[in-house]
């Protein structure tokens, strides 16, 4: 069955399908249940399920993070929320001590089926704490599995991918594309590390993730009109790594851009350039370019914010260098501007 | 205090578990120097009456979690000195194929889960257990063994909180040797009694002197039956002397830290010698307990013969076990 929805409708279709099928599916976090369900992305499951599979609980990230193990340890299969991926980090040692090491230290014994979603990135000022993406951050430690997804569709069949998986997968998903609507098929299933052509192109390749597949698409759109046709890539799992589609991709263009919605430096950006590099080094005819937030917390006050996030005009910037082109004149460009589609204050 | 609660049978069988868990840790003192056990090994001896009084009250399918202080604990769940052995030796006939050596020791099919090295980290995910319980109406009880540093971290007061917000079966054991690594409690905490400040929160609290397996015993049994009339977070808190280093086989009394306890203050904390004074008191004849003393011995040094035989991992399983 298709149907249009935003983003958020999706997640919350994902996981009421997917509790509606395994009894063992239950969601949980700080203020799952309440009036405003997670920015909508929960709507629905507490008058569906009841309060003893979809629950609010104490502001304790930590301890919430080890009953979600325990849980998934028991059998079960937890969705952990947590309104802003800043939060995780008070459960660090949770997610990096023990729900990425347990399997492996207990020779393949024990099976964790864990969910962790978690809000990222921009918001409306939402300064250094509301604002993380961190993908880099949980990709580097081996035993989890890192999903951001692009498009509604996307986010619903990859949450249900994620919740049938018996490993714990990461779901990062960015504010902005609460909003973003499309079509969703109910029945099509997408499996992890599996990227996707999102525009194809022959000029440059450009590899992004999450929010930076819109910027991308839309560089790719104001490019057009010049006739350099841009590649967008649209990584969607960070771990498992679809390394062949992105090689392939690169290999046709010989021209790449990382735009990672996160930090650059020891980031997904640099490992992927890196991998760039090793596998195609005969074809390349440019460095791999990286974009990604400035290496500073971020800013609250707009114009400053506006500097620290990565955007289509960088990509356009980067693209011209790249082929040796004259700046395009942006002046009558109308890029994504959230004032449009977000208010505040959260 | 009523000490004659348990039979002849069970007592020996119990006699049988706590001198498996003392002759376990002293067969590793012995053959700790030769280098071959390479895995930092935290010894429980003065603490074994603890999990073995606790574990010998649990119900069938009880589910329980532990520190890397977790030797007697494992032995007490499966009394498996083959594996015990072998994980210490970083053999594949380890129940962690040599991956999770002695600071990781599980054993999932007996029930037995977890056991992490930093401190107070199995704490939430017993309570995740005991949620997963509640949530499929099982009255199934989950236990959990933490030092009395645990109690210091944010995360066991955030599992408490929980535990008792949500009345889970989950029994919370904290065995206090008084030192965190080599800080004694009254350099770390701010409070004077955990077990007053554990009474203020909606749950079951009991506990006393650990080196004491009967009391360990009648104390347990007394939380554990009002969780099963009753559905809520037990307490228990069990005093120990810990005889040995923080990590290592060795004494560390010429550290200067803390001072050694008198001939007759050791005989008094030693929960073997204590047990054997009962059983013997109770009618049990030496003779009965060197016999058990004897095949126990003779089972720790099969087991240990066969891990210094048992081959090593293959290159191979560094790479397996991460994902299903």
């Amino acid at each position: 069955m298709k149907s249009f929805m935003t983003f958020r409708e999706s997640l919350s279709l994902a996981v009421a399908k997917e509790m509606e099928a395994d009894p063992s599916v239950f969601v949980f976090g700080l203020d799952v249940p309440d009036h405003k369900r997670i920015f909508g992305s929960t709507k629905g499951l507490v008058e569906k399920f009841g309060l003893e599979r979809c629950f609010g609980t104490p502001l304790s990230e930590d301890a919430m993070t080890g009953v979600a193990l325990g849980a998934a340890l028991s059998g079960l299969r937890p969705i952990h929320v947590h309104i802003r991926v800043d939060f995780m980090m008070l459960a660090m040692n949770q997610i990096v001590n023990m729900i990425s090491n347990l399997r492996y230290m207990s020779g393949g014994k024990l099976t964790i089926p864990l969910v962790i979603r978690a809000v990222i990135g921009r918001g409306w000022g939402q300064s250094a704490q509301h604002s993380k993406s961190l993908q880099s951050f949980f990709a580097h430690i081996p035993g989890l599995k890192v999903v951001m997804p692009t498009t509604p569709q996307d986010a619903y069949s990859l949450l249900r991918t994620s919740i049938r998986d018996d490993n714990p997968v990461i779901f990062l998903e960015h504010r902005w594309l609460y909003d973003v609507e499309g079509e969703v098929d109910e029945r099509k299933t997408i499996p992890l590390g599996n990227a996707t052509v999102r525009r194809q192109g022959d000029a440059v390749t450009v590899v992004a993730t999450s929010w930076m597949n819109v910027e991308a698409l839309k560089a790719a759109e104001v490019l057009e009109r010049r006739g350099i046709q841009l590649e967008v890539v649209d990584v969607r799992s960070i771990t498992p790594l679809d390394e062949e589609t992105i090689i392939q991709s690169v290999k046709k263009t010989r021209r790449c851009i990382v735009a990672d919605y996160d930090w650059a430096f020891c980031g997904f950006s640099a490992e992927l350039a890196s991998l760039i590099h090793h596998r195609c080094f005969n074809d390349l005819k440019k460095p791999v370019e990286r974009l990604g937030f400035a290496p500073v917390p971020c800013p609250t006050t707009r114009p400053l914010e506006n500097l620290f996030y990565p955007s289509a005009v960088h990509i356009i910037r980067i693209v011209e260098q790249m082929l040796g082109l004259e700046k395009t004149d942006l002046s009558g460009e109308s890029f994504y501007s959230y004032e449009h589609n977000f208010k505040g204050p959260f | 205090m009523q000490k004659d609660i348990l039979s002849k049978e069970e007592s020996l069988a119990l006699y049988r578990k706590l001198i498996l868990t003392r002759l376990a840790e002293e067969k590793i003192r012995e053959e700790y120097f030769k280098d071959e056990m390479k895995t930092p090994v935290h010894l429980g001896i003065g603490g074994e009456a603890i999990p073995v009084g606790v574990c010998h009250c649990l119900p069938p399918r009880s589910k329980t979690f532990g520190t890397y202080r977790n030797h007697s604990l494992y032995l007490a769940m499966t009394e498996d000195t083959d594996g015990f052995f072998g994980e210490l030796y970083g053999k594949v006939n380890g129940p962690g194929k040599g991956k999770a050596g002695s600071m990781h020791l599980s054993f999932p099919e007996r029930d037995f889960i977890a056991t992490s090295a930093v401190v107070g980290t199995t704490i939430p995910v017993a309570v995740g257990a005991a949620l997963a319980n509640a949530y499929r109406k099982s009255n199934d009880v989950v236990t959990v063994f933490f030092g009395d540093g645990a109690v210091e971290e944010g995360v066991f007061w955030e599992s408490l909180n929980f535990a008792c917000l949500k009345n889970l079966r989950v029994l919370f054991v904290c065995e206090d040797n008084g030192l965190a690594i080599h800080t004694p409690a009254k350099e770390r905490q701010g409070f004077q009694s955990i077990l007053e400040t554990v009474k203020t929160f909606d749950c079951y609290v009991g506990g006393g002197q650990g080196h004491d397996l009967q009391g360990v015993i009648q104390s347990t049994h007394q939380v554990v039956k009002q969780m099963e009339d009753q559905p809520k977070p037990g307490f228990l808190h069990f005093t120990y002397y810990r005889f040995l280093e923080h990590v290592g086989p060795r004494e560390d009394f010429d550290a200067g830290y803390r001072s050694r306890p008198t001939p007759d203050n050791l005989d008094g904390l030693d929960p073997v010698l204590c047990f054997e004074r009962d059983l013997c008191q109770n009618g049990c004849k030496p003779s009965e307990l060197s016999a058990i003393k004897k095949s126990v011995e003779e089972k720790i040094a099969k087991s240990v013969l066969t891990a210094q035989k048992t081959d090593f991992p293959s290159s191979e399983e560094l790479y397996t076990d991460l994902f299903v």
